[in-house]
Formats: structure tokens, C-alpha cells, sequence
């Protein structure tokens, strides 16, 4: 990756610094969820329902009793009470942390195909699978709802939240379409899917009296805490989560799934440390995945290219237990300079497990109807897919007049067609070729929402010059430690092999979640606070000597620097201020509070913020086959400043990789008549292999957004949308044929 | 067995995969479980120099082999080129992706050659859910030459 | 999955008489296919039988230039084989077309012979399937048969042969042979598999205590090779595939060998598209022709109707590839 902006060499934020726990992962000396021991650890594997809907008449758990080893089997009938899950609201946003309202084992009613109906507790992991697969359940089937293309026509609104609107009207948009010089008017598809982080779920869960002790790769610590609090009666401060890698998230580990419930309860039942590490099925059938959707969007334009209306409609689903509705039009709020806009979002529940929050839920698969509507415009208009989009960037928030804090598309698209060669493009459909191969170029527009919450950070500066930052955070591959290291070196003018980040651990003042491209903001929004406020006490330290040549200056006029604070040749290091104080050390700690909350909240509604970009990808289409191939890609984003060039690049090219599976590859496969997903597996489930993915180009705009800390925006999101729309744009460049329904696969081709 | 240069004596039922033997027996967690059925390659470990995935092997038909992990090939100038080059996010693939790559040079006749679709295409068998893959190809590739 | 005991011969006597007294025993190969299924809960041999440290992994010449494949070669060592590469590049290629490398180091000859097919209900113990259970049903007629044949189906079962060397030993008439305390037998590889008809559990005409000891390949035919298209670019099973071998003189066919992958129940030797060929132009529309009449007979559900069309596109750009690549050479 390239930044336009060279840095100040002594500074850390900026540079491709490495990420510190490289060692540890490189060398498998980084222990997972699983990989802790426990002296007497027993192990637990789950018993899934086969129907998808129902009651359990009888548990046959004779034969799997039987097996040697076997120390116990948790069912409706012997399990003991867990409190069932609280009511969501948006006073405690930790109330959503329930995968699912269902409260397992205490009742003989089943919601999906797949729900834990039993846990059987064993000497090993062999045994206790072993004896899973013995356990028979029998049911009494009710009448399930599971078919999301037949249920589609029965969609109701989906309500709007303080955190998210779901509907939009500007003009009269239809009126409008119906005149337009130009239109599109598109319906789409895109199916189910699910994160397959690597690392599948797995607790450890310790019982010590009343104290408990859960290792679990999780994306939020918090919600986690307070969550197994209320379902198992304990106080918050009793439970301890340790975290220190997980592997992979991508929103499967942000709320509280079954077996997270499962082992804890188990543990308390049998008073053994328990270990339930899930299947790769059991992931699929306990944890929810990204809805599938379908959309409408229609936009009309005048001759020139100017949008006069633009609609878009959307239907998605959750569970009839529980489920994150998604803002599936949200870039459409925010993209085009439409005069006449309606936007609308509608679910239907099924009887399936809930979905749940996916790399840029609601944007990921938004983008792709939108994007792909508007290069089917270009096509209509005969016109430059980038031009057109120049032609409708927008001043002002297109739906509310609001400002944005920042937004540099025109530069992306700019930077990108230079970078990418875009003049090379032959616009005629079919028209490039490489040998037999079709070639075809598209482009798209990425667009998330930037988002900060409240979070706790203490820093602690030792008299031998050591700096400690203690904050909760979840390592899922952000390099998340190694980014606020850089930051606190900078912000303290210390070496970053003086700073050591404490993060793995719930008993650390608590960050924010892993979610919504939020940890890294919201972390050094409160880190750089707490600089700040240690400095100050630096400060006030040395001012209080009267050889201090520190005296009589304020902060604003210091630099810190060489492990300490200066004023131009003068000034001393925090050794020396905390050896003539007499402390070995200096502590600042910055905690969240409710207050937190509503600022972010009245910050947003001042301005619209958000990470965007411009995706460039190039397809070879077989001519024979249908075989595409993504051969060449450029993302240029404007992401507000970036901290790490190494590990923002790396985030970036993830999401585009796991772009590319949604758009080529990925879907969940729903048995439309049990509600089953038959390929709850790698095997089955595509995600990307290295042989589909070309060398990807990204470039950083790297413009600070002077609405956030440090100038940051996130970036675990945004480079995912647009990409399925940008591949779809390629092929339709190469192929002459318009995909509408993803994945974009070879029978479509044909 | 001998497992990282060590004689392990393992009392394993017959039952008992490669991968479950090191990770629960033996303590050795740097092979990953990642689906327990040949899908994804987190579980690739070395047995006589050769890459296999650790959860479809039974721990007693490797009896007479050399095991080796991750934690048998450290220090390898290939885990410094994955911090390098950023070959990994999550890291749970990791310990996968370097045995395998490993294994992967010794099959290549002349690893400097390799195109970076020949490399592609031989590491196939290692997902990465992170994406890291451009990092991979890098890293290895520094290595190769 | 359920305990079992675990017997290593010494020999393939003693191998095959392990099997001979135990109805419930099984010969245990590189077991990427057999320890998947195991843990699965789909295979449940109550006795295990470790042949890999059998000296069945040796690849001979034959005289008169065919080759002899030991039945416990891994994959990849096939592959790479020089005699094989040279003068059989469809086997090499359609071996590397499968799995990973990882798989193909562990999985030997005889077991690729005997994968079972990937049907997703098959593998899920909560659906229906005759093969896994006679006379239950069958829950991929009418779900995802994106996997599924086309060709040689019936109403039991619809589920294709997962193997891409299968389909390149169909091309080449691979020879089976076989050991049981019987003695030994020799099974052409097109007869080795089975179409389902309304026993879909019995997949070939192996008998339960016969070990596969080896592969025999007649001298090498016309210039070979194997095309897979799959869902992705690796590690993926196919949709489908063709293992192709043409001949072409004066711009007639005099030589044509043509199987097929991801589209029956066995590898699928296109024996009507091969008679149609032979002796006429080798032109693109003759392949065409011959691809529609070997495909015509094709039952196809909605999810994998596309694979009529993609076959013969297939078996067409193949044949066409073999052509350009004759006039290089």
C-alpha cells in the first residue's frame, strides 16, 4: 500500500510498523480459546435438533450413558435453570447481546433446524462426540416457516432505531422515475451467509464457588460479562473473561451464541472445568450468519447522467428467535445527489436460527444492488460508470441536508482510474480480450458509517520510563494492541518498545467491542485522552521542582519526545520527573460513562461520517465455461488517517477478499423444506482459496477526518462493500450479462 | 512417535486423529483445528518433511513417522517473512499456512521459479478467512529466492 | 466416531484374511475419505485395517509400455511420476485437479478409487439417503443438486463420484486388480463402479473382502488431457469435468478417448460421443454434436441443469485444446 503523506520519521502512527504479536502467531506460541488446560478439564460436544420446528417428546440418552467416559448429558429434562435472556433496549445496548431469545435446555420446544438440544459432558473430546451422535431425541413436528423466497411476498416494515433508520423519503421518487429520460429498475438477490472465521467457537468455562472464569475468542468483551451475569446470577464483577486472540470474528463473535451458554452451564452442572469447542457444523447451526435479501432499485436519470429518482427497497430476515435486522439501503442514504428519493426496508421472521451482524451487515450486501444499478444505468446512458458518478456525488447528506465531516470520492475515483489504467478501457461489452479469455473492467463505490462508543483506558508510566496501557480489546486480526502501542508512543514521546498493552483480559478497564469499525477509534479517542491527562500529571509533578526546567510551562507549549516533555532544547525526561518526585509511577485512567453515549449520539446528528472508496476490479471470463477470475483489483479509500500502513492495508485487502467470495462464491445453502443448511462446512461453504485471489492493490487517500480521534476512521468494513457490485460490473463489461442474483456462479454465464 | 525432534511415547486409542493426539495429548497447539475435515489446512503439520492435514491422519498410523509443527520448525526464516509481509491477521491459519508452505517448497523441483499463480495454486489447500493471502504469496516468495 | 480395532498386516495375505473373518472390517488407506467419514458417523467398521504399510507403492512399466500403479501410491508421488506426466497428462492433471496438496500426500490410488460421494445428505445424518441407509428415501431429489449427475441416475439416487483420477483412469482403460482370499481379479475401471439403480449403497462390484492391490494403465493413447470447472479456482469438487484424449489425421478423428466427472454416479466414459467422433471431422461442431447425443439421455432437476450445457461446452473447448496443443507439438 502507498500513502500520499510521508510522516515524520520519529513518528509511530503512520508507519508500517509490525505487529507485535507477530512472534507469538508466527511461532503457534498464541493460544486460542481452546488451547487452555485445565488440570480435571472435561469435555462437552452438543446434540442438534434435525427438525425445525417442534417439541421433544422423549430423550433417549440410555446408549451414549453407556459409553465409557461419559460423565454426564444435560437435557430439557435434568439440565439446571439458566435465567432466560433480557429484553433488548437501547438504554443497555449489552441487552442485545443474545444470540437467540431461547433459553436452551430449559425447554422441550424447538425454534430451528440444528438448535443445541442436549450437551454431553465426557472424559475426552472423542467420547463425548461419540456419545452426541447416541443421543436420540424424538419430536412431535409443528408446522415451520423456513422459506425465505416464499415468505418474501409477506414482508412487514422494519422499525427504525436510534442507531439505524430504515426508511427514507425525499420528492416523489416514483413519479419521478416514471418521467425519467433514463431508467433501471432492477430486482436482486443475495443469499445467506456465514463468517467461517477460521477458529471455530470455543469456551472454556471454569467454575471457582461463585467465581467464573470463561476463555473465549469474543468481540466483546463487555456484553459477554454482563450477559452470562444476568443468565447465571452472578455479579459482573465475579466473571472473567480472558481473550487474548481470536481467531476470526467478522461478527460471528459479537453476541452470545449457545455454546458459549452451554459450556458455562455445563461446567456449573458437572463442577468441572469444561471445554466445549464446536464442530464446524455446530458453528454453522449455533451461530446466525448474514441474511439473505432480496432488493429493488430503480433510478432514473436525465440524459445528462443527473439521477432524478432513486428507490430502494429491500427485504431481509431474521429468526422468529431473535435476529439483527440489517440497514440493507443505508448507502443509498448517503451515495447520490438524487433530488426524489424512497427508500424502505421490510424483514420476515423464520422459523431459522437468527441472523447476526456480518462484515458491513446491510452495506456489504446493499452496495452490490446499488453499484450494479448504477452501471446499469451507465450502460443505459452509453455513458462512463465513473462519470456518472461524479455527475450525482453529492454536496450534502442526500436524504437530510446534513454535512459530511469529510468525504473524498471524487479523489478515490480520481487516484483509482490513473492507478488502475481505466482509460484503457475498450467501454464495448466483450470487447477486450486475453487470448480466449473475456476481459472486463468495473468499478463500484464502498461506503460504511464511521461509529465511536465510550471506552475505558488507563495508562500507567513506570519510573523506569515503561508505559503500560491497560485496556480490554479483542485481538481478531486488527493488530489492535499494535495500533494503540503506536499511538501512546507518539502521544507520550516514548519508544514503542517502551509501551506494553495489557488487552486480553475483561478485568481491564473495558474498550469497545470489535463491531461495527469501531475498536480502534473508540480506543484511541479515550487513549488519547489519557496521555493527555498523564502528561498533565507529568507536569504538574516537575512543576512542582523548583530546578524543573519545566516550570512555569503549560503543556500546549511542550513536545513530548525522547521520553519526556520539552520545550525546544529544554526539558527532562518522566524518569527524572518521577525520580525527584520520589513515585515509581504515574497513572491515568479515562472511564466510559453513559455521557459517552449520548455525545456519539449527538455527534451524529450534526454530521454524516464515514470511511468510502472507489473498487476497481478486473475479470477474465472464460468464453467456454463461464469460469470467472478476478485478475486484477485497486481499492482506493479515503479512511481518515491512517495509524498503520502495514495492518491497514492487510484490513483493507480482507474485506475485498471476502468481497470477492460473496460475490463469486459464498452462499449458505437453506433446504427450503427443513431449514437445514446443508453445507455447513469448508468443504461445501466456498470461501476464498489463494488460487481466486490476484495480487490486490490498495491505496489510502490518508486525510485525516477532523471529526475523529487522531483523524482515524475505521476500517474493518468498508472495503467489502461495493466489491460484489464491482466484480458484477466486470463481468457485465466482459459478458454483455447483467447478474442479478449473487453468487455470480458459472451457470449464470452460460 | 517423534514429534519436534522428540520421542513421544502416546497411549492413543486408535480413534484418536494426528491433530487431537498433538493438540490434547502432547499440549502441541500450534497445529489448528479449523473444520476436522481436510477443508481447510489449519491442521497441516510436516510428517517425514511432508505436509499432510494432521486431522484426517490417525495418530497410530503415524507410529513410526517424524512429526514435525510449527513449534519443530522455529526458527524459520519464513515466520520472520509472514511478520514482514503481514501474512496473517487472526493468526489461526498461520501455523498452517508456514508448515504447509515448508512442505510446499520441498515438493517444488525449483522453488525460485515458482510464479506467484504456481504459488497460489500449491497453497491452495491453506484458507485464510482474513484474506492475508497477498501477504502469504510475498513472504514466501522471499523466501523461495 | 465409534471405537473400532485397529489390525496392521504384515502382508497383503494377511490383510486380506483380517477382512475375510470380520463382516464388520474396513481397509484403511491415507483415510482422507474414510476418517472424515468415520467421525462423521456415516462409516462405523467395527474393525479397522491399516494396509498403507503394505509394498503396494511402487509404480512399475509393464512390457509392451503400459504402467503398473500400486494400489497404495499417494497421489501426489503419482503425479509427479515422470511416466506418468510424460505420457499420461491426463492422470497427472486430473490429480492435480483434486483436493490439496496436503490431501493428495496422504490419499493413496486404491482409496481414490473407493471416495464416496460428497451429496450434502448424504453427509447429514438428519436427511434422508438410500445409499447411507436402503430404502429411506432420498432428500436431494427436490433440494440442493447443484452436485449433483445428470447421467446414470435413478429415483433412489442422484449423487455423482467425487474422483477426478477415477475419471482420467475411465479415459485411459485403467485396469482394477484385486485381492481377496479368493485369489485375484481384474475389473476394467468402467466396470468397477456402479449406477445406483434401487441398490445406491452398493457403488461397485468390489466384494466387501477385497483389497484393491493395484492399477494398470494399457501404453498411453493419443495426446491426453482433463479440464475441471468447479465453483472456485482450487479445492473444490467438480462441477464438471472431462478427461479427453484425440487423435486427429488429415482432419478426421483417429483416436478419441472421452470420460466425464461431476455428472453420474461413476466416472462416465462418453462411449456414444467417442462412436460419433471417430472417423469424422475433427471440427468444433462434430464435438458439439457428439457432447449433445452423449448428453441426451440426461435427467436433470432444477439446480443442476446447467450442467448439460456446461459439459458440452466443456468436453468441446477440451477437445478443441487438444487440437491446438497436436499442431504445437
Amino acid at each position: 500500500m502507498t500513502t500520499t503523506d510521508i510522516r515524520a520519521p520519529e513518528k509511530y502512527v503512520g508507519r508500517p510498523v509490525d505487529r507485535l504479536d507477530g512472534p507469538a502467531k508466527t511461532t503457534g506460541e498464541a493460544r486460542y480459546a481452546a488451547e487452555h488446560h485445565y488440570p480435571d478439564l472435561a469435555y462437552a460436544a452438543l446434540v442438534h435438533a434435525t427438525i425445525a420446528r417442534g417439541r421433544i417428546t422423549a430423550m433417549d440418552t440410555a446408549a451414549a450413558r453407556a459409553v465409557p467416559g461419559v460423565i454426564e448429558i444435560l437435557t430439557h429434562e435434568n439440565a439446571p435453570a439458566m435465567k432466560p435472556a433480557p429484553k433488548v433496549s437501547l438504554l443497555d445496548i449489552s441487552t442485545m447481546a443474545s444470540g437467540t431469545s431461547v433459553n436452551y435446555l430449559a425447554t422441550d420446544e424447538v425454534h430451528w433446524n440444528g438448535q443445541p438440544v442436549a450437551v454431553v459432558v465426557a472424559e475426552t473430546s472423542e467420547v463425548a462426540r461419540h456419545a452426541a451422535a447416541l443421543v436420540r431425541p424424538a419430536y412431535q413436528e409443528l408446522p415451520a416457516v423456513v422459506d425465505f423466497a416464499a415468505e418474501e411476498p409477506n414482508a412487514a416494515p422494519q422499525k427504525s432505531s436510534m442507531l439505524a433508520e430504515t426508511s427514507a423519503d425525499k420528492g416523489d421518487a416514483h413519479a419521478a422515475l416514471a418521467t425519467a429520460q433514463a431508467s433501471v429498475d432492477l430486482r436482486f438477490t443475495t443469499p445467506p451467509h456465514n463468517h467461517n472465521a477460521l477458529e471455530p467457537h470455543a469456551t472454556i468455562a471454569v467454575w471457582d464457588g461463585d467465581r467464573l472464569t470463561v476463555h473465549e475468542g469474543t468481540q466483546n468483551f463487555g456484553w459477554l460479562r454482563k450477559h452470562l451475569a444476568k443468565r447465571f446470577g452472578v455479579p459482573e464483577r465475579n466473571i472473567r473473561v480472558v481473550s487474548p486472540f481470536v481467531g476470526g470474528g467478522f461478527g460471528g463473535k459479537g453476541m452470545v451464541w449457545a455454546g458459549t451458554l452451554l459450556a458455562v452451564l455445563a461446567a456449573r452442572a458437572t463442577g468441572r472445568p469444561v471445554r466445549l469447542a464446536l464442530t464446524r457444523a455446530g458453528v454453522n447451526h449455533t451461530v446466525g450468519g448474514r441474511t439473505a435479501s432480496t432488493q429493488r432499485v430503480a433510478l432514473g436519470a436525465d440524459a445528462d447522467g443527473r439521477l432524478t429518482a432513486l428507490i430502494h427497497t429491500s427485504v431481509s430476515r431474521t429468526g422468529r428467535i431473535g435476529g439483527t435486522p440489517e440497514q440493507i439501503t443505508s448507502a443509498s442514504r448517503h451515495l447520490y445527489a438524487a433530488p426524489n428519493i424512497h427508500l424502505r426496508q421490510h424483514l420476515v421472521q423464520l422459523d431459522l436460527l437468527a441472523n447476526t451482524s456480518m462484515r458491513a451487515p446491510g452495506e456489504s450486501i446493499g452496495t452490490f444492488a446499488l453499484e450494479s444499478a448504477m452501471d446499469e444505468l451507465a450502460w443505459e446512458l452509453g455513458m462512463d460508470p465513473i462519470e456518472l458518478r461524479m455527475r450525482n456525488e453529492p454536496e450534502r447528506n442526500p436524504v437530510d441536508g446534513k454535512r459530511f465531516a469529510r468525504r473524498l470520492l471524487r479523489e478515490a475515483y480520481a487516484v483509482g482510474a490513473e492507478r488502475f489504467g481505466w482509460r484503457e478501457r475498450d467501454p464495448r461489452p466483450g470487447a477486450m480480450r486475453d487470448g480466449r479469455w473475456l476481459v472486463g473492467m468495473g468499478v463500484a463505490s464502498a461506503y460504511h458509517p464511521s461509529w465511536k462508543l465510550p471506552a475505558s483506558v488507563t495508562v500507567r508510566l513506570s519510573a523506569d520510563g515503561g508505559v503500560e496501557v491497560r485496556c480490554a480489546m479483542h485481538e481478531i486480526g486488527v493488530g489492535a494492541a499494535t495500533v494503540q502501542a503506536q499511538i501512546a508512543a507518539d502521544e507520550l514521546g516514548v519508544p514503542l518498545e517502551a509501551v506494553r498493552v495489557r488487552y486480553d483480559d475483561s478485568d481491564l478497564p473495558l474498550g469497545a467491542m470489535a463491531g461495527g469499525s469501531m475498536q480502534t477509534a473508540s480506543v484511541a479517542e479515550s487513549l488519547l485522552a489519557a496521555c493527555r491527562k498523564l502528561k498533565q500529571s507529568a507536569l504538574a509533578l516537575a512543576r512542582r521542582a523548583a530546578d524543573s526546567p519545566l516550570r512555569g510551562r503549560r503543556l500546549d507549549e511542550l513536545e513530548a519526545r525522547d521520553g519526556g516533555l520539552h520545550h525546544g532544547a529544554s526539558g527532562e525526561t518522566y524518569a527524572e520527573i518521577l525520580a525527584r518526585a520520589g513515585r515509581d509511577h504515574l497513572e491515568a485512567a479515562i472511564k466510559s460513562g453513559a455521557l459517552g453515549m449520548v455525545g456519539m449520539l449527538r455527534e451524529r446528528r450534526r454530521w454524516v461520517k464515514a470511511a468510502c472508496g472507489a473498487q476497481f476490479c478486473e475479470v477474465r471470463v472464460d468464453p467456454d465455461t463461464g469460469e470467472v477470475r478476478v485478475s486484477r483489483w485497486l481499492g482506493v479509500f479515503d479512511v481518515g488517517r491512517v495509524i498503520n500502513v502495514k495492518t491497514t492495508a492487510s484490513q483493507l485487502r480482507g474485506g475485498i477478499v471476502m468481497g470477492i467470495g460473496l460475490a463469486l462464491t459464498e452462499e449458505t445453502q437453506v433446504d427450503p423444506r427443513t431449514g437445514r443448511i446443508m453445507n455447513a462446512g469448508l468443504a461445501e461453504y466456498h470461501v476464498p482459496v489463494h488460487a481466486d485471489i490476484p495480487h490486490i492493490d490498495v491505496h489510502c487517500l490518508d486525510e485525516p477526518d477532523p471529526t475523529m480521534p487522531l483523524g482515524l476512521v475505521g476500517v474493518g468494513e468498508v472495503s467489502i462493500t461495493g466489491v460484489g457490485a464491482a466484480v458484477a460490473n466486470a463481468v457485465r463489461h466482459a459478458t454483455g450479462k447483467r447478474i442479478v442474483d449473487l453468487p455470480i456462479t458459472i451457470d449464470k454465464l452460460l | 512417535m517423534r514429534v519436534n525432534g522428540t520421542d513421544e511415547k502416546l497411549d492413543v486409542e486408535p480413534w484418536v486423529s494426528l491433530l487431537d493426539a498433538l493438540r490434547e495429548r502432547l499440549g502441541v497447539t500450534g497445529p489448528k483445528k479449523g473444520c476436522d475435515q481436510g477443508a481447510c489446512g489449519a491442521c497441516t503439520v510436516l510428517a517425514d518433511g511432508v505436509r499432510i492435514n494432521a486431522c484426517l491422519a490417525l495418530a497410530v498410523q503415524y507410529a513410526d513417522k517424524e512429526i514435525t509443527t510449527i513449534e519443530g520448525v522455529t526458527p524459520h526464516p519464513l515466520q520472520e517473512a509472514f511478520v514482514r509481509h503481514d501474512g496473517f491477521q487472526c493468526g489461526y491459519c498461520t501455523s498452517g499456512q508456514i508448515c504447509s508452505a515448508i512442505g510446499m517448497l520441498n515438493e517444488a523441483e525449483d522453488p525460485a521459479a515458482l510464479t506467484d499463480a504456481e504459488i497460489r495454486e500449491r497453497m491452495s489447500g491453506n484458507l485464510c478467512r482474513c484474506g492475508a493471502y497477498n501477504g502469504i504469496v510475498e513472504a514466501i516468495k522471499e523466501v523461495a529466492r | 466416531m465409534r471405537p473400532f480395532a485397529y489390525v496392521k498386516p504384515a502382508d497383503v495375505a494377511e490383510a486380506v484374511q483380517a477382512v475375510a473373518t470380520e463382516p464388520g472390517a474396513k481397509f484403511l488407506g491415507g483415510g482422507t475419505n474414510l476418517v472424515d467419514l468415520m467421525r462423521e458417523g456415516i462409516e462405523r467398521p467395527h474393525t479397522v485395517v491399516d494396509v498403507t504399510g503394505l509394498p503396494l507403492d511402487e509404480v512399475h512399466e509393464l512390457p509392451g509400455g503400459g504402467l503398473r500403479i500400486g494400489a497404495l501410491v499417494r497421489n501426489s508421488v503419482l503425479a509427479a511420476h515422470p511416466r506418468v506426466r510424460t505420457s499420461y497428462p491426463v492422470l497427472s492433471q486430473a490429480i492435480l485437479a483434486g483436493a490439496s496438496a496436503q490431501l493428495r500426500n496422504m490419499a493413496t490410488v486404491g482409496g481414490n478409487l473407493l471416495q464416496r460421494t460428497r451429496c450434502p445428505y448424504f453427509y447429514d445424518l438428519a436427511a434422508a439417503c438410500n445409499k447411507r441407509e436402503p430404502g429411506a428415501g432420498c432428500d436431494a431429489i427436490g433440494g440442493f443438486t447443484r452436485s449433483h449427475a445428470i447421467l446414470g441416475v435413478s429415483d433412489s439416487c442422484i449423487a455423482t463420484h467425487p474422483s477426478d483420477m477415477c475419471v482420467a483412469l475411465a479415459a485411459l482403460d485403467a485396469v482394477v486388480e484385486v485381492r481377496s482370499v479368493r485369489g485375484t481379479r481384474r475389473i476394467p475401471l468402467v466396470d468397477f463402479h456402479v449406477l445406483p439403480g434401487d441398490t445406491p449403497h452398493v457403488e461397485t462390484t468390489l466384494a466387501a473382502d477385497e483389497l484393491i492391490t493395484a492399477v494398470e494403465l494399457p501404453p498411453s493413447p493419443a495426446p491426453s488431457r482433463y479440464r475441471k470447472v468447479r465453483d472456485r479456482a482450487s479445492y473444490a469438487f467438480a462441477l464438471v469435468s472431462v478427461a479427453a484424449a484425440l487423435e486427429v489425421r488429415d482432419g478426421t478423428v483417429a483416436a478419441v478417448r472421452l470420460a466425464l466427472g461431476g455428472v453420474a454416479p461413476k466416472p462416465w466414459r462418453a462411449r456414444e460421443a467417442e462412436r460419433l467422433l471417430l472417423g469424422g471431422p475433427a471440427t468444433e461442431e462434430a464435438f458439439r454434436q457428439a457432447a449433445d447425443a452423449e448428453l441426451a439421455p440426461a435427467t436433470a432437476r432444477p439446480g443442476n441443469a446447467f450442467k448439460s450445457g456446461l459439459a458440452r461446452a466443456t468436453i468441446t473447448a477440451t477437445l478443441r485444446e487438444l487440437i491446438i496443443e497436436g499442431e504445437a507439438a
